[in-house]
This record gives C-alpha cells, sequence and structure tokens, in this order.
C-alpha cells in the first residue's frame, strides 16, 4: 500500500502527519511513503529529509491524493483553496484516510466521506483502553496545548516566573492558577513548576487532587457544605450552589494571582464561562489569561477565540490552535501515534491494512467503512483533557500483623509466671552448686538482650562475627579436657581446641578486617 | 616462679577473677559493636578477653600437655586468619556459617569426652550433670549440621530452594521424641550408644531444619545458628562448672536469639514460621497478578543520562550487587555523581542479602561513607523525593504487593517504598523473580525502567556515558 502525507490546508496549521523517523519505519512495515512537495517544512522537516528516509516527494496534491491508498493527515480534510475544490473530491473508492474528523459536530464531512466511498479512521474515536495509550494523539496534543499555554503566558507576562533575591531587589515567584487538570491542565501545572513559579490548580473533579499534589502544585478545594438543603430538586440547587461557590473561589483566586490558564471543556458544549469580566478587572495590571477552550467559546467572557487582546491591562490569550506553535514537537507526538496505530493495524507487516471489526481499536477508530458511515452508536467521546481513566482498584493496604496490646501483656504475664515456676521448681531439686551457676546464666541472658537490642542493622554482620569469634570460648572446655589420662579423650580434646582455635582467630580477624573499612 | 606456676597453676582465686575480667571484656565487646564509632575498640576488647580467658585456663593448674595445646591452637589459629584475611567480603555469610559449625563440633567432642571421662555424682546432681551433658551435645550437633547445610547454600553447593519433605513437621516432631526418649534412657544407665544415636539423630535434625528454610531467610538461620552456637557453649559450661563458659555462651545465644528476632520483625514473620521453613517454595500459591503489564526497558547511555539530569538519587542494593561483586563500581558511581553535587543515599533494607548487615559490609569494603548509607526506616518516606531510584540485584524487598496484595505470601513485610520516586531504574539480569518467587509489579509500574544485564557490567557502561 501507498501512504500519502498531503500538506496541511487549514490557515496556519504547521504541523505534518508523519516525520522523516516514522517515514521510515512505514517502509519497514512494507508501505510506500509519497510526501507533499513542503508538507514539513513548518515543522522543520525538509523534503531532503523525507527523501532520504525513503519517501517520494509529490509536488502537486492532486497527484499526491490520487495516488495514495491511505491518506494520512492531522486536521479533518476541508476545502483546498489553491485547487479550489474540497479535499474529499480528491478522494477515491477504496482509499483509507486517519485523520482527526471529529464525526460528532461534522455531519457534512462524513456525508461526503460516505459518498466518496472511502474508509476514515478518526484519530479522536480512539477508544480509551491502556493498549492505545501509545495511539492517543489527542492526550498528546493537549499535553503540548497545556506546555505552550505556559509559555504564551511566560512571553506576554512582563516579569519573571521563578523568585530570586537579587543586588537589585527581591523577585517574587509568579502566582499561577490552572482550572482543569486534565492531560493540557497537568501540562500547565509541570511546565509552570519547572519555571519557578508558584501554582495552584482546580478541578471539579476531586479525584484528580493526587495527580495535582504529585507535579508539586496545591490542589484548591470549594469551601463548599453540601447539607442545608431541602430534598426537593436537591440535584439542581447542589449545582447551583457548588458554582456559586465556585465562582467565588475564582473570584478571590483572581486577586491574588498573576496566570491564569484555564483548560475547562465540557463534552458536547459550549465551554463554562468561569472566569467573568469582573474578575479580570480585579487582576493585576500586566497579568494574563491563557483561555485553551477558546476554540469551543472560552471559559473567559472577554476572550476572543484566535485573538489575543488586553482588556483591563489583563492580557486575554485565545490563540486557537496551540499545538501549531510547537510545530515540531506537535509533529513528532503526533506522527508517532500515528504510526504505532498503523502498526497495530498491519499486524503481518506486509504493507497492507487489516481492519478487523473484532478488534476494539480498529473498530473504535472506523467512522466511515467503504462508504458506509459505521460511527453512530458510540456516545461522542468525552473531549474534555481528562487522563485516561485507570482502571486501578483501590487496593487495601495491609497492615503489619501486631499483637493486640492487651493480649501481649497477658501473654508475658503468663510467660513470667511460667518462667518464675520452673525456677522455683530447680531450686527445690537442684544443688546449691548448680543454682549459683545458673544464676550467672541468666544474669548473663539479660546482659546480652540489653546490650544488642539497640544495635546498628549496619553492624550486625560485623556484630555476628564477633560473637561467633567469642562463641569459640568452648576452647576452654576443650583445653580442661586436654590433659586427661585417656589419649581418645586428649585427641577428641585436640580436634575440639583446633577447631575452636580456627573460629577464634577467624572470627577476630574478619571483624577487624570489616570494621576497619567502615568510615566516614 | 614460672616454673611453680606451670606445675601448680594459678592461684583459683586470680583464675576466677580473670574470667571475670574477660566476661566484663566480653560485654563491652559486644556494647562497642552496636555503634560503628566503638565497633573497632569492641573487637580489641573481645581479642583481649579471649586471649585472657585461654591464658588463665592454661596456666591454672589443670592443664599438663602444653605440647598438645600450642599445636592445636597454632594450627587452629593459622588456618582461621588464612582464611580470615582471604576471604572475599562477598563470601562472608558462608565464612560466619562455617565458623559457626566448628564451635558446634567443638561442643559435640567437649560432650562426648565429658561422657568418656566419668564422674563421681549421684542423686539430683548427676541428673542435672547428664541433662547438661545431653543438651550441649544435642544443640552441638544441630548447630554443626546445620551450619554446614547452610555453608553449603550460601556458597551455591546446594540448591537455596527450600527442601520440603513430606511430613516434615511430623519428622521433626518424630525426632525431637525419639532424643527425649533416648535422654530418659540415657539418664538411667549412661551406655554410650544412646549419646552417640542422639548425636546422630541431631545431625539429622539440624541438616533437615535448614534444608528447609528457603535462600530468603538465610540472615535469620545464620544469625538463629550464631544462638544456637552460644547455646551449646553455656551448656558446656554448665556441664564442666565453668562460669565464663556460662557468661560467654549466654551471652552469645540470647544476643544471637535477638538479633534472629529483629531480623524476622524487619520481615514481619514470626521467628516460629522462619524455623519451620518452606517460604519461598516454587509451588507457592500467593501470585500476583499483573494485568496488562508492559515492561520498558533502557539501555546504558539512557540510564546516565537520567542519573546525570537528577538532583536526589537513592541507591538500592540487593543480593544481585553481591553476586555481581559490583559494590566498587556502585561506590564510582556515587562518587560521580557526589563530584556533580547530586544529593547521592543508599536505602538498606534489613534483610537485604543473604546475612544480616550483608550489604552495609559490602558497601564499606567499597569505601562507601556509612553516613550516606541508611537503613529503611530512615530513609523510606523520603523516596517520594527522589528523581532517580537505582536498584541493583534486588527484587523481593522492593515488591509493592507486600502491601498492596493481602494475598501475596510476603504480604505485610515491610519493603522500601521505591515506587514513590519520579523515576525506578532496576537492574536485574532478567526478570526472575526473587527467593520468594513471588512477581513483583514494580516493574510494570509506569515509572520504572528496568536495565537487563550484569550489574558490574552495566554500571561500568552507566559510568563511561556519565
Amino acid at each position: 500500500m501507498r501512504i500519502g502525507i498531503p500538506a496541511e490546508i487549514f490557515p496556519r496549521e504547521r504541523r505534518v502527519a508523519a516525520i522523516p523517523e516514522t517515514v521510515e519505519r512505514y517502509i519497514h512495515l512494507g508501505f510506500e511513503v509519497a510526501v507533499e512537495s513542503d508538507a514539513g517544512r513548518l515543522a522543520g522537516f525538509f523534503d531532503d529529509a523525507y527523501r532520504e528516509a525513503g519517501a517520494h516527494i509529490v509536488a502537486e496534491p492532486a497527484r499526491l491524493w490520487e495516488q495514495s491508498d491511505l491518506v494520512l493527515k492531522v486536521r479533518p480534510p476541508g476545502f483546498h483553496s489553491v485547487l479550489g475544490m474540497q479535499e474529499t473530491e480528491l478522494m477515491h473508492p477504496g482509499q483509507h484516510l486517519l485523520s482527526f474528523i471529529y464525526p460528532a459536530t461534522s455531519t457534512e464531512l462524513m456525508e461526503q466521506l460516505a459518498a466518496r466511498g472511502v474508509t476514515a479512521l478518526a484519530l479522536d474515536t480512539l477508544p480509551r483502553i491502556s493498549r492505545a495509550q501509545k495511539m492517543d494523539a489527542l492526550s498528546a496534543m493537549a499535553n503540548v496545548a497545556g506546555y505552550r499555554a505556559v509559555i504564551e503566558a511566560a512571553h506576554r507576562y512582563g516579569r519573571f516566573f521563578g523568585g530570586q533575591i537579587t543586588a537589585a531587589g527581591r523577585i517574587d515567584p509568579a502566582r499561577v492558577l490552572i482550572i482543569g487538570a486534565g492531560v493540557a491542565g497537568l501540562s500547565a501545572i509541570g511546565a509552570a513548576g519547572s519555571l519557578g513559579a508558584r501554582v495552584r490548580a482546580f478541578d471539579t473533579r476531586p479525584e484528580v487532587r493526587e495527580q495535582v499534589e504529585s507535579l508539586g502544585a496545591r490542589f484548591l478545594e470549594l469551601e463548599f457544605d453540601e447539607d442545608g438543603t431541602g430534598a426537593g430538586g436537591y440535584a439542581k440547587v447542589m449545582s447551583e450552589e457548588f458554582l456559586r461557590a465556585e465562582m467565588d473561589l475564582f473570584a478571590r483566586q483572581a486577586m491574588e494571582v498573576d496566570i491564569i490558564i484555564t483548560t475547562a471543556l465540557i463534552p458536547g458544549r459550549p465551554a463554562p464561562k468561569l472566569i467573568t469580566t469582573g474578575m479580570v478587572e480585579s487582576m493585576r495590571g500586566g497579568s494574563v489569561i491563557v483561555d485553551l477552550a477558546a476554540e469551543q467559546g472560552g471559559n473567559c467572557a472577554l476572550t476572543r477565540p484566535g485573538e489575543i487582546v488586553i482588556e483591563h491591562g489583563v492580557h486575554i490569550v485565545g490563540l486557537t490552535n496551540l499545538p501549531s506553535r510547537m510545530p515540531c514537537q506537535a509533529s513528532t507526538l503526533f506522527a508517532t501515534n500515528l504510526y504505532n496505530i498503523v502498526e497495530d493495524l498491519c499486524p503481518n507487516k506486509d504493507g497492507t491494512l487489516d481492519l478487523n471489526m473484532e478488534d476494539e481499536i480498529a473498530r473504535g477508530l472506523t467512522v466511515v467503512r467503504e462508504g458506509e458511515i459505521t460511527w453512530a452508536s458510540v456516545l461522542p467521546r468525552e473531549v474534555s483533557a481528562a487522563p485516561p481513566p485507570q482502571n486501578v482498584e483501590e487496593k487495601p493496604v495491609v497492615e503489619p500483623r501486631v499483637i493486640p496490646p492487651k493480649r501481649r501483656a497477658l501473654w508475658s504475664l503468663i510467660g513470667l509466671a511460667a518462667a518464675g515456676l520452673a525456677v522455683l521448681g530447680v531450686g527445690a531439686v537442684a544443688p546449691p552448686d548448680f543454682l549459683s551457676h545458673f544464676t550467672v546464666f541468666v544474669l548473663a541472658c539479660l546482659v546480652g538482650w540489653q546490650v544488642i537490642w539497640n544495635v546498628t542493622p549496619a553492624l550486625h554482620t560485623p556484630l555476628m562475627s564477633v560473637t561467633n569469634a567469642i562463641s569459640g570460648i568452648i576452647v576452654l572446655a576443650a583445653l580442661l579436657q586436654i590433659s586427661h589420662s585417656s589419649e581418645l579423650v586428649t585427641l577428641l580434646a585436640f580436634i575440639a581446641v583446633l577447631v575452636s582455635s580456627i573460629n577464634i582467630a577467624g572470627g577476630f580477624l574478619v571483624t577487624q578486617r570489616m570494621l576497619r573499612m567502615f568510615r566516614k | 616462679m614460672i616454673p611453680q606456676v606451670l606445675h601448680q597453676g594459678l592461684p583459683q582465686g586470680l583464675v576466677t577473677a580473670t574470667y571475670l575480667v574477660a566476661a566484663v571484656l566480653f560485654v563491652f565487646s559486644l556494647g562497642g559493636l552496636s555503634k560503628p564509632g566503638t565497633a573497632r575498640r569492641g573487637n580489641l576488647l573481645g581479642m583481649l578477653g579471649m586471649a585472657l580467658a585461654i591464658i588463665a585456663v592454661t596456666l591454672s593448674g589443670d592443664v599438663h600437655r602444653y605440647g598438645h595445646v600450642l599445636a592445636a591452637m597454632l594450627i587452629g589459629g593459622v588456618i582461621g586468619a588464612f582464611v580470615a584475611l582471604r576471604i572475599v567480603m562477598t563470601a562472608m555469610p558462608q565464612l560466619v556459617a562455617i565458623l559457626h559449625s566448628f564451635v558446634g563440633l567443638a561442643a559435640v567432642l567437649v560432650g562426648i569426652n565429658g561422657h568418656l571421662q566419668g564422674n563421681s555424682l549421684a542423686g539430683a546432681g548427676l541428673v542435672i550433670h547428664e541433662v547438661e551433658l545431653l543438651l550441649g551435645v544435642f544443640i552441638g550437633a544441630i548447630t554443626f549440621s546445620g551450619s554446614v547445610i547452610a555453608f553449603g547454600k550460601l556458597q551455591g553447593l546446594i540448591t537455596s530452594r527450600p527442601l520440603l519433605l513430606p511430613l516434615r513437621h511430623g519428622g521433626n516432631l518424630l525426632a525431637a521424641l525419639a532424643c527425649v526418649g533416648l535422654g530418659a534412657l540415657y539418664l538411667d544407665s549412661q551406655p554410650l550408644w544412646v549419646l552417640l544415636t542422639i548425636i546422630a539423630i541431631a545431625l539429622l535434625f539440624g541438616m533437615h531444619l535448614v534444608a528447609a528454610i528457603g535462600g530468603a531467610d538465610m540472615p535469620v538461620v545464620v544469625s538463629m545458628l550464631n544462638s544456637y552456637s552460644g547455646w551449646a557453649a553455656a551448656a558446656t559450661g554448665f556441664l564442666l562448672g565453668n562460669d565464663l563458659l556460662i557468661v560467654t555462651g549466654a551471652l552469645v545465644g540470647s544476643s544471637g536469639a535477638i538479633l534472629s528476632y529483629i531480623m524476622c520483625r524487619a520481615m514481619n514473620r514470626s521467628f516460629l514460621s522462619v524455623i519451620l521453613g518452606g517460604f519461598g517454595s516454587a509451588t507457592g500459591t500467593g501470585t500476583v497478578n499483573v494485568e496488562g503489564g508492559t515492561v520498558r526497558s533502557l539501555t546504558a547511555p539512557e540510564a546516565a543520562e537520567l542519573l546525570d539530569a537528577a538532583g536526589d538519587v537513592i541507591i538500592v542494593p540487593g543480593y544481585g550487587m553481591a553476586v555481581a561483586h559490583a559494590q566498587g563500581r556502585l561506590q564510582q558511581l556515587s562518587e560521580e555523581l557526589r563530584k556533580g553535587s547530586t544529593n547521592v543515599r543508599f536505602a538498606i533494607h534489613p534483610v537485604a542479602g543473604r546475612m544480616p548487615g550483608h550489604m552495609n559490609v559490602l558497601l564499606a569494603e567499597a569505601k562507601v561513607p556509612y553516613d550516606i548509607v541508611f537503613e529503611m526506616d530512615e530513609i523510606n518516606e523520603d523516596f517520594a523525593n527522589a528523581d532517580v531510584v537505582l536498584v541493583i540485584g534486588a527484587n523481593d524487598i522492593v515488591n509493592p504487593s507486600a502491601l498492596e496484595e493481602p494475598n501475596s505470601p510476603i504480604a505485610g513485610m515491610p519493603v522500601l517504598k521505591v515506587w514513590d520516586a519520579a523515576r525506578v531504574l532496576v537492574l536485574k539480569r532478567s526478570m526472575g523473580t526473587g527467593y520468594a518467587g513471588v512477581d513483583n509489579p514494580l516493574f510494570y509500574k509506569e515509572n520504572t525502567r528496568m536495565l537487563f544485564g550484569d550489574a558490574d557490567e552495566m554500571l561500568k557502561s552507566i559510568l563511561e556515558h556519565l
């Protein structure tokens, strides 16, 4: 099969669907690759690099579309102003298309695709399963957008992000508020934090708190009391109350922070208005708002999609295609996502696509199949940049086994009583000589216990080897027997002296050797 | 003067006083060994105590065959010194195990001699004497054969998998009962064959006891045998009515027991379950389910890059480091990183390796300063702040299923929470499981990267790319 990479035609779109590295890997998979001339120029990937990777460079877009069996794109097909026709009109039956399509909102495009008899795979309908994470272009782009949002903010903001104490005075770190902790929000938290800003974040889903905190940001909580409302219309009242509490929080935050980055999106609806004109007015002059929801109308009342405006001294960045402003990085991630999809759909590595509709990923991706719209039943994919849900159940933390103190006390009491009785019993029958030895024995045990109890674990080995050497004291017993008149006794005692001497010399010397190595 | 001493012996009071001094020196010795700063002095005090004790007993008038004494001690001392100075530090557990066996052997021989020498006691005194003799021989024999098996396992001569005979608990019980029965017979008429049979049973018992214990529990076993060797010496002391032997034996016995207990506590397992063995069997039922996990591996240059960029690195060594003799290279790496003002620390799990404190000794050998080496409790909460954790040849001690999987065989064992760090690099020979035979979900975690290969080789190539 022949893969075609046309240049993007959307105004100011700088991304490209394949980079030389993925071209090379497609060829390894058995595909032929054609790239439209200058397709990657704006992302910093030039024709020569593609050519070197093994691609054909095709100058006329019409020919590229004509000759390709699988077209890889970033944006959904649109109107080609140079050719004066829709890109879909360049397509032919049996052809495959892999790009963002947004079937829920682009009915017209879907009909065109079906009319042309093509098979269309939509990146935005990829199922959110862990196997598909490496193919998830939405998340990859959200990551880039979040990063870029911070860069845009830093660019507009007339101060440092990080704090410093200099000879010329003290610089306070910038205070950044991130609203919405999806992939984009988390990425923005990370980027702002690593520039040195003090970051706080808010999300209506309390479960993302941990992720926010893991990036070193503060998670803002609503001072919101759930009680106090009647039973009737509970949900509605609560959501109104909730919204009010939320707006209160933002209003207070707006007075404090220097930068606000909003990423709040609700699937299939215009973006919620979270930052009002009043809040913008209350911000310090020179502050920046970056509205990542601009394309859906914006989270800020004063956002103008696609533009950067200054209102009440506050920069409001409403740029709609932030990933395209980091074209090289975005293209690299995007192209890798696409490659991972194609590789998955080409299990035999023979340069053909195998769309097995039994497979979750293939079925999820396919929105038009040989002219027939197969996308219908599935709910629109969550548009917010929430991270893929992780199917990890909360696992119970195993507590170390602990005997309840009461039981332990009882047992030690019983033990003491038994030991006491045993001693008394021995004392009743044993000769006094034995008892004096026994006294020494018991006291020595206790001394050993007290001495060893607080030993540093690092010294366990030397301690063991020194006690081992000391237990060589048994040599005394053997020495006392060596002078016996019986030759057999002498022989056995001789052996005993010998082996315990090995023990004494070996034990002490090896301990000494070990201890010499412990140094500060 | 001197010939007279040699002939008649020192006054009994002087000998006893010397014993007392020696006993006190031993206590100071053990006390000194509990802190790094005083450890060397402690060892010297121990040597001094031993020397005093030996001189005192030799000159006490009960010892005449000085030629024999000198010959035996010279030969033994030279062998011991030779081994001690030549042994590589990674073979330390084996050495300690085999040295234990010598004490056990000596106790058995002394006990047999005690029988051969006969006595003139009667009544309760005789019974106590015989019980002491039997106990000394019994414990000594277990110590001897158990230590030999432990040595074999640690040296790799015997498989370190636990040997699980059917009816092993029944067999142990039978052996114990047989010994009690034979002991009663011995108390009655003191036949030599009964004593020898008890020794034989005890030998088998000791072998089986240690053979049933898995490699991961070796630290506890070695320490337990250490304790036994002390009890054997104490029993011998009772037999001979020698207080110094009793005191020293009790010191060693109780300290070994405490050490075993401390270690069992570190593994959150009861002493009994360790002694009864069977842990780490290949047929373990508690397998951990690792679903859809992918293992991400890394090359040495990439690892070097990660380490280079990190500000806070914690190194977790395990038995694999000892096997690969990688401690020297590890020290080089930590020096190199510290030069670049990276904060490098070592985290030691209480049961890492095959002997208590095994890792500390190896790191000390490699000249890692001990103030950057931390115990589990000191450092466990700091993993969350570390940029990179480098796990070298460790498995069970960094297994999160100990905390997360109630069904895991190692459930409840305290482990190093390495996964809290931003990045975990795991250096391992293969995906094999540790001694506990438990799969390790750590290897599949999002922030874990595996480096497959021999620890020493891998560290070498990381160093080259740093």
